[in-house]
């Protein structure tokens, strides 16, 4: 008989394990809600799964009562401006620095402890300064991400480029490439696909933030609407906004890491081969 | 991906499962121990406060051993808890974690009421009498508001006077742009050059309106007694438990008796409380002359059985409709019941929330 470390579930099994923990909970979310809803009809804290879709029915399908506007809609479509200018920024910027940190020795003398010393101060910590400089408007919440992740990825494109073999260099440098030759043609090409995998890991920090700066101050988008009904226990809209969060995230990861796998083949061969495939 | 996902989600239903079977086996022990409890154990209760210069007393009176004394006299036991965050005490009580907790007339409409968990006002301690108000830089007239963008708690009493405010002027809300800040920000944002106008409370509001170009347009005390500081109990318990109510209410006027008083021992305890709530004595006391505290019970009562409390909760049942916080199945303002002692606006049917003064008459005519 095959050793239990050598047997693998058929693709049907796969599903069905997979998908069988979400089942779980579901069912365990059942039934406590039920409980609790059996002693109090009215409870807010598990709401059961009807009041749930009533609740989404109200929010994404029906226009507010107040401003006409389908609001699940809104906030989700303002989120993601911010959060996709926040991030978008974030990588350029930690492109443009992080590849001149590492090429250039001047630039990485006078910029390495900077960066360093930024992505050592916490975000959350210097707000009220934000506030004050950016104001309380659009700008100030793109601000937050991109200071919240911009150094962590300007660290990582540096450390990439540092480990670009030098003989690489030297013989671009022996055919006659010049300076920015080498950027565009050797070493940008082999960070690319690195700088997109620091961005997919630095997005759960870049919703942490923008969540965070919605719940300040906003008029709008899914922190916002979280933090607004969390005034009023209202569990019905905060589960479902909670869960097409995550949703969201998950599928801006698997966007990015579908780019790098058409773009960049030969990047994922080479994390296939250390996997052993 | 899938890992993170699962343990994301597994961690929000572990908590939200913990919050449950926690209710679940309260419960569960409460009715198995029910009669054991009678012949053995003290009863014991919880209530929980947030700061506030009406709701510091409980502060002081839990340090002081006024609330044990009180326990103590009717054989029960009442731990008395601070949490930080108001909405969080709040919430902590409607989900059952408290028998008691200190909040406005229209956040225990809108939260534990809407949220089915009958509820009672044991003790009308005071109401606000300016110590909300709304504030435009560089304006004077409340009428200026019109076109401006106006940061506030959203759905808090601030928005609900905003709402009062602007209907004394023949605006609307359509007529100013309302954006949600926090609390915790409002005195920074309120520094920051795009920001014109703010509704907020005490202290920050006295902190907002000492810069220079900040003009207080309207407050609360335009619409005295519509913002009620209460200290609002689980119906049930107390029905079950008449003594958790009469103690509760006899800590409170002890301590309402010295802190009234203007003697060494007033001076001390108003002191204590406003270092506690972050402020010293002339902070605290200045926040004072803007709430309108009840030292008499008789005051409270005579507060609670006017007919104008009727028309304030209908007027609170209004805006809370209008803005879609009164519960789910609300059809219309009148869906919860609010039952004062004039008579009963809304659904009598659905009466959740009850201004009670009888314990308040108990300590009134010092039968406690």
């Amino acid at each position: 008989m095959k050793k239990l470390i050598n047997q693998y579930p058929s693709k049907p099994v796969r599903l069905f394990l997979g998908l069988l923990p979400f089942v779980l909970l579901l069912f365990v979310y059942v039934i406590a809600s039920e409980a609790r809803l059996a002693e109090n009809p009215n409870d807010k804290l598990l709401p059961s799964l009807s009041s749930i879709a009533d609740a989404i029915d109200r929010m994404a399908l029906k226009p507010s009562k107040r401003s006409g506007e389908y609001l699940f809609w809104q906030d989700t479509y303002n989120s993601l401006k911010r959060l996709c200018i926040g991030v978008g920024i974030s990588a350029l910027l930690a492109l443009s620095v992080g590849v001149l940190m590492g090429a250039v020795p001047y630039f990485r003398a006078k910029f390495s402890p900077l960066v360093t010393a930024i992505s050592l101060v916490p975000p959350m910590a210097i707000l009220p300064i934000l506030f004050i400089i950016f104001g309380l408007g659009e700008l100030s919440k793109v601000v937050l991400i991109v200071i919240g992740i911009t150094p962590f990825i300007t660290r990582d494109v540096y450390q990439r480029v540092m480990e670009i073999p030098n003989e690489q260099i030297i013989k671009a440098q022996t055919l006659g490439a010049n300076t920015w030759q080498i950027i565009v043609r050797v070493i940008l090409p082999q960070v690319m696909p690195r700088l997109l995998a620091a961005v997919r890991l630095s997005l759960g920090a870049a919703w942490l933030f923008l969540i965070a700066a919605e719940a300040i101050a906003a008029t709008d988008g899914l922190g916002y609407r979280i933090f607004l009904v969390r005034r009023y226990l209202a569990m019905d809209v905060i589960l479902p906004y909670v869960i097409w969060i995550t949703f969201l995230a998950f599928v801006i990861d698997y966007l990015i890491r579908q780019v790098s796998h058409k773009t960049y083949p030969w990047f994922h061969a080479l994390e296939n081969n250390r996997e052993g495939k | 991906m899938h890992n993170k996902l699962l343990t994301g989600a597994l961690l929000g239903f572990t908590l939200l499962l913990g919050a449950c079977s926690e209710k679940v086996a309260e419960t569960k022990s409460s009715t198995a121990s029910a009669p054991a409890a009678a012949v053995a154990e003290t009863p014991k209760f919880k209530v929980c406060w947030s700061i506030y210069v009406g709701w510091m007393p409980w502060d002081f009176g839990a340090q002081q051993g006024i609330v044990k004394k009180w326990a103590d006299k009717y054989g029960i036991e009442i731990e008395v808890t601070q949490i930080n965050d108001y909405i969080e005490s709040i919430n902590q009580y409607t989900a059952g974690a408290y028998d008691g907790c200190t909040m406005t007339n229209m956040d225990a409409l809108t939260i534990p009421a809407a949220g089915g968990v009958d509820s009672t006002a044991l003790i009308v301690g005071d109401f606000s009498n300016g110590n909300d108000g709304v504030v435009l830089k560089d304006k004077s007239a409340l009428a200026d508001i019109k076109g401006q963008t106006v940061n506030l708690v959203e759905l808090s009493v601030s928005h609900y006077l905003l709402a009062r405010g602007l209907e004394s002027v023949g605006l609307s809300e359509q007529d100013v742009k309302v954006v949600n800040i926090s609390d915790a920000d409002m005195v920074a944002a309120y520094s920051t050059s795009d920001v014109t106008s703010v509704v907020t409370w005490n202290p920050l509001l006295s902190e907002i309106t000492a810069m220079p170009s900040a003009n207080k347009v309207y407050d609360s005390s335009n619409i005295p007694g519509e913002i009620i500081d209460l200290m609002v109990v689980n119906t049930k318990t107390l029905t079950d438990n008449p003594n958790f109510g009469k103690a509760l209410v006899g800590a409170w006027y002890e301590i309402m008796d010295i802190m009234g008083a203007s003697d060494e021992a007033g001076l001390a305890a108003r002191t204590s409380m406003g270092i506690a709530s972050g402020t010293n004595l002339a902070g605290f006391d200045a926040q004072l002359t803007s709430t309108q505290m009840f030292y008499q019970p008789d005051h409270a009562v005579a507060f609670v059985n006017s007919d104008k409390l009727k028309t304030t909760m209908q007027y609170v049942a209004e805006f809370s409709f209008d803005h879609g916080i009164l519960g789910e199945g609300a059809t219309d303002a009148n869906y919860i019941g609010v039952e004062t002692p004039s008579g009963i606006y809304g659904d009598a049917e659905n009466v959740k929330f009850r201004f009670n003064p009888n314990y308040m008459q108990m300590a009134a005519e010092g039968s406690l």
